[in-house]
C-alpha cells in the first residue's frame, strides 16, 4: 500500500497528490512516469512525475479529473492509502548539456514539464518556458515556473490573463528574434505538440515531445501505447514517453486516443452516478467520434 | 497393489457444453471424481523403464503417485507430486502432456496413454479443498525421504539470501525449491499480481486465478516474500541487488513478454491490437467484468485472429467469450499449428472458424482510423525450412478480402532486454536472450542465474519450471561455495 501524504486542489479540475514511495523516489526522473492503481477493481493509469522528495520518500503527481479514475483519485483524501504504484517506467527526458531550452507546457502537461524545466535550471541551463492554459482560471504552477525559467510566458486561450493565444504564437515569436535553442521540450495536448513540432521544424531545432498513449501494464508488454515515429511503432511506455517531435506520427496518435472513449463516457457517467443502464454490448459500440 | 486397469482409452473427463462455455470464462474442464481418478490411475501397468519420468522436465515420479492414487492414498499421491513439482494443479491443467510425460507412456503404444495431467491435476485439486490433510502428508513425505536420501544436502543455508526476479512459473519453482532448503527467498515482480503469463496470459476457462491465488500463497507458507510493483531495471537494477541490498545470488526469470508485430500496413488501426494486450486486460485486469471493474475491453463482432499458436487459442476463444465471430488465420496448415491439439479442438467446438494457409498482407481501416477489413493472400507450402516445417509460398494474385471490425495479432513474443541491458557484463544474445549454462543456469556475472523464457525464448510453463528447479540447484551449489 502506498500512503497518500497530501491533497491538494489546484483548481476545479486539477489535484496535486503527494504518495509515499520511497524506492520510487529514490530512483525517479524528470520525464519518467508512475502507474497507479486505486483498488482491487481499478484499472491502472499512467502519470507523470511532477516532483520528488528522495529525502522524505516521497513522489508528487498532478492529475485532471477526467474520468472515471482520476474522478476517483480526486476524492481521496490525506491519510488514505492507493493499492498499488509502480515506476520509475519509460526513459527520462534527455537533460544532459543543454544550455539553453525552451521548456513548452499546455494544460496539464505543465506539471510534467515543470521538473523538466527545474532540472534545466538547476544544472545551469538558461531557460524560457511558455505555458498554455484555456482561461486564467485554470493556470497552474506559475509560482513555481517563476522560480526557475529566465523568460516565461503564460497565455490563455480566451485572454482571461491578458495574454491571449496559444503556446506556439511566443515561441513563433521568439524563433523569428532568432533565439536558437538546443532542445525544445513540449509537453502537452497531441494537437499542441503538433504544432510545436512544426513550429521548430524549419529552424532544425531538437524537440522533444512527451507522449500519453493508453497504457495497460507500462513496462512494454501488451503494445497498447504504440506511437509512429519515423517508418516504425514504439512503446511509449519503454521507448518513450520522449520523442523526436520531427518525426512522431501526431494524427496516427490522435486517431489512436479516441478508441476507448466511448468506455471512458460509460465509466464516467457510472461514477458520477448517472449510468444510464446500456448493456456492456452498446457501450463497446463504436460511436461516431 | 491393485490390479491394472487394461481399458485401452483414458477415463473421460467432463467439460461445459460448447455453446454455453462460449459465453462465460468458467473453467472449461471439470477435473475427476475420486473414483475416476482411481479408475484412471490404475491403467498404470508400472512399466520397467517408466519413460514417463524422463518425458517431465522436473521428473515427477509419476508411477509412484499413480500406485498410490490406484490404492486410494489421494494424499500420499499428492505429497509425491508435490515434492517435486511446487505448481502441480497449474500444471495438470496448461502442460502439453501429449509432447511430454504422456508422449512417452507405454500404455500409448497401443490405445490412449495414462491421462497424468489430470490424474496430476485431480490431487492438487484435491489437496486445495483439503489443506490440513495435504499438509500433514507433505510432512510425513518430508520426514521419510529425509531418513533414506542418501546424500542428503545437509548444507546450512541459513541467512543465505537469494533475489529472484520475475513471478512466473520459472521463478516460483525456484523460490520454492530454494526455500525448501531454508534460503531466504524474495521474489520481485513487476506487475501488481504474482504469477506472470499464469495471471495475465492464460485465459480464466483453462486456469482459474483463485487456482493460482492459492498454489502462491503456498509458495508464501514456505517463507517466500514477494514484492509487487517492482520492475528490475528500474526501481531496483541487479548490481545493487547483489551489493547494497546485500543477496547472495539473483534468479532472473523475466520471460519472453514483449509482443511481436506483423510488420503490415494498418496495425495501429483502432480495433487492432496484439494478443498480450487483450490477455492481459481480460485476465489480469477482469475487463470481461468491466464497468464492475474499471479496465475496459474493445470486441468487435467480426474477429480475426492471426497465429497458429496456444496463445492464438487463448486470444479467439476470449474474443469469442467477450461476443465477437472469430476466424483463426494461419499461413501454414493444420498439421503445422504448434497450438495444442486439445485447444485447437476446443476451439473448434466453441464456434471458431478456421482459415488455413493463409497470410493477412494488409489492414483496412476508415478515415476515424478504425479497421473496416484484412486483405490476405492465399498460401501454399514449399520445402521445408531450417525449423523442419514446410516453407508457406504467397499463391500470386490470390488476394481477397475479409470484413472485419477487430484484428488480434497472435504472431510469437521476444525477450525484453532491460535486465540484460542495465547489468554489466551479462552476456546476451541478438535475439535478447541471456546466456546461460544449461544444466546449471548460471551466467557470465558470477551469482547470477537465469532460466525459462529469458533463455530460451518464448516456450512451455513446465520447460520453464524444468529450468528454475535445475537454476535452483545450481544455486544451492554456488551458496555452498
Amino acid at each position: 500500500m502506498y500512503p497518500i501524504l497530501e491533497v491538494e486542489a489546484l483548481n476545479a479540475e486539477v489535484t496535486r497528490m503527494v504518495i509515499e514511495a520511497p524506492a520510487i523516489a529514490r530512483k525517479i526522473k524528470p520525464g519518467q512516469f508512475i502507474m497507479l492503481r486505486i483498488d482491487e477493481k481499478g484499472e491502472r493509469i499512467p502519470l507523470t512525475m511532477n516532483a520528488c522528495d528522495p529525502d522524505a520518500g516521497t513522489v508528487t503527481i498532478i492529475f485532471q479529473a477526467v474520468g472515471a479514475s482520476t474522478m476517483q483519485l480526486a476524492e481521496m483524501k490525506a491519510g488514505e492509502s492507493l493499492l498499488d504504484v509502480v515506476g520509475p517506467l519509460g526513459r527520462p527526458t534527455e537533460l544532459e548539456g543543454v544550455k539553453r531550452a525552451c521548456v513548452i507546457g499546455g494544460g496539464l502537461g505543465t506539471a510534467i514539464a515543470y521538473p523538466q524545466a527545474k532540472w534545466l535550471h538547476d544544472h545551469g541551463c538558461q531557460v524560457d518556458v511558455i505555458v498554455g492554459f484555456r482561461n486564467k482560471d485554470l493556470i497552474i504552477l506559475e509560482d513555481d515556473f517563476r522560480a526557475c525559467a529566465d523568460d516565461l510566458t503564460v497565455m490563455t486561450d480566451d485572454g482571461s490573463n491578458g495574454n491571449k493565444g496559444v503556446v506556439t504564437v511566443p515561441l513563433q515569436e521568439k524563433l523569428e528574434a532568432g533565439e536558437r535553442y538546443d532542445v525544445v521540450l513540449a509537453i502537452g495536448p497531441v494537437i499542441m505538440m503538433k504544432f510545436v513540432a512544426l513550429a521548430t521544424k524549419p529552424y532544425g531545432i531538437k524537440t522533444f515531445v512527451s507522449m500519453n498513449p493508453l497504457m495497460v501494464d507500462g513496462t512494454g508488454m501488451c503494445g497498447g501505447c504504440r506511437v509512429k515515429v519515423g517508418d516504425e511503432y514504439m512503446h511509449a511506455c519503454v521507448d518513450g514517453p520522449d520523442f523526436d517531435g520531427h518525426q512522431v506520427d501526431f494524427d496516427d496518435a490522435m486517431r489512436r486516443g479516441v478508441m476507448y472513449r466511448s468506455f471512458e463516457q460509460r465509466s464516467r457517467e457510472i461514477a458520477e452516478g448517472r449510468d444510464c443502464g446500456e448493456a456492456i454490448e452498446a457501450a463497446a459500440q463504436k460511436e461516431g467520434e | 497393489m491393485a490390479k491394472a486397469n487394461m481399458q485401452k482409452t483414458k477415463t473421460p473427463m467432463t467439460e461445459l457444453e460448447p455453446a454455453y462455455r462460449a459465453t462465460c470464462f468458467e473453467e472449461v474442464a471439470g477435473g475427476y471424481t475420486l473414483e475416476e481418478a482411481v479408475n484412471e490411475a490404475r491403467r498404470c501397468i508400472h512399466c520397467k523403464n517408466h519413460p514417463c519420468v524422463g518425458g517431465c522436465p522436473v521428473g515427477v515420479p509419476i508411477p509412484s503417485f499413480l500406485k498410490e492414487l490406484g490404492e486410494g492414498n489421494v494424499a500420499a499421491a499428492y505429497a509425491i507430486v508435490k515434492n517435486a513439482n511446487s505448481l502441480p494443479a497449474i500444471c495438470g491443467r496448461v502442460c502439453p502432456q501429449e509432447s511430454q510425460c504422456e508422449g512417452v507412456c507405454t500404455r500409448g503404444r497401443n490405445g490412449e496413454p495414462v491421462a497424468i495431467g489430470r490424474l496430476e491435476r485431480f490431487v492438487a485439486d484435491w489437496a486445495l479443498a483439503n489443506p490440513e490433510e495435504a499438509a500433514a502428508a507433505q510432512e510425513a513425505f518430508a520426514a521419510e525421504s529425509a531418513r533414506t536420501a542418501e546424500e542428503a544436502d545437509d548444507f546450512d543455508y541459513t541467512g543465505k539470501r537469494v533475489a529472484i526476479v520475475g513471478s512466473g512459473p520459472a521463478g516460483l519453482t525456484c523460490a520454492g525449491e530454494l526455500a525448501k532448503r531454508g534460503v531466504q527467498v524474495r521474489v520481485f515482480e513487476a506487475l501488481h499480481e504474482v504469477g506472470g503469463v499464469l495471471v495475465y496470459g492464460i485465459p480464466e476457462f483453462r486456469l482459474p486465478k483463485a487456482l493460482v491465488k492459492q498454489e502462491v500463497s503456498a509458495i508464501e507458507g514456505m517463507g517466500v516474500e514477494f514484492e509487487v510493483n517492482a520492475v528490475v531495471g528500474k526501481l531496483y537494477d541487479v548490481e545493487e541487488l547483489m551489493g547494497e541490498m546485500g543477496y547472495d545470488a539473483v534468479f532472473v526469470g523475466t520471460g519472453a513478454g514483449l509482443p511481436s508485430y506483423l510488420g503490415i500496413e494498418g496495425e495501429a488501426l483502432n480495433g487492432v491490437c496484439v494478443a498480450n494486450e487483450l490477455l492481459t486486460r481480460v485476465n489480469l485486469m477482469k475487463a470481461f467484468k468491466f464497468p464492475e471493474y474499471a479496465t475496459p475491453v474493445y470486441a468487435g463482432k467480426k474477429c480475426v485472429v492471426v497465429g497458429g499458436g496456444n496463445v492464438a487459442m487463448d486470444a479467439a476463444r476470449t474474443a469469442k467469450r467477450l461476443g465477437a465471430d472469430v476466424t483463426i488465420v494461419y499461413r501454414r496448415g493444420r498439421e503445422e499449428m504448434p497450438a495444442r491439439a486439445e485447444e485447437i479442438h476446443h476451439a473448434e467446438e466453441e464456434g471458431i472458424h478456421f482459415q488455413m494457409l493463409t497470410n493477412p498482407v494488409r489492414i483496412l481501416g476508415d478515415e476515424q482510423g478504425w479497421v473496416t477489413g484484412v486483405e490476405c493472400v492465399r498460401m501454399e507450402l514449399g520445402e521445408p525450412d531450417a525449423s523442419g516445417r514446410r516453407r508457406p509460398m504467397a499463391v500470386e494474385g490470390s488476394n481477397f478480402t475479409m470484413d472485419i471490425d477487430m484484428f488480434v495479432i497472435a504472431a510469437g513474443s521476444r525477450t525484453n532486454p532491460l535486465i540484460a541491458q542495465t547489468t554489466p557484463g551479462l552476456d546476451s544474445t541478438k535475439r535478447n536472450t541471456i546466456v546461460t549454462d544449461e544444466e546449471t543456469g548460471a551466467t557470465s556475472v558470477p551469482g547470477v542465474f537465469a532460466g525459462g523464457d529469458v533463455s530460451t525464448g518464448a516456450a512451455t510453463v513446465i520447460l520453464a519450471m524444468g529450468a528454475g528447479k535445475r537454476a535452483a540447484a545450481g544455486i544451492l551449489d554456488y551458496l555452498r561455495g
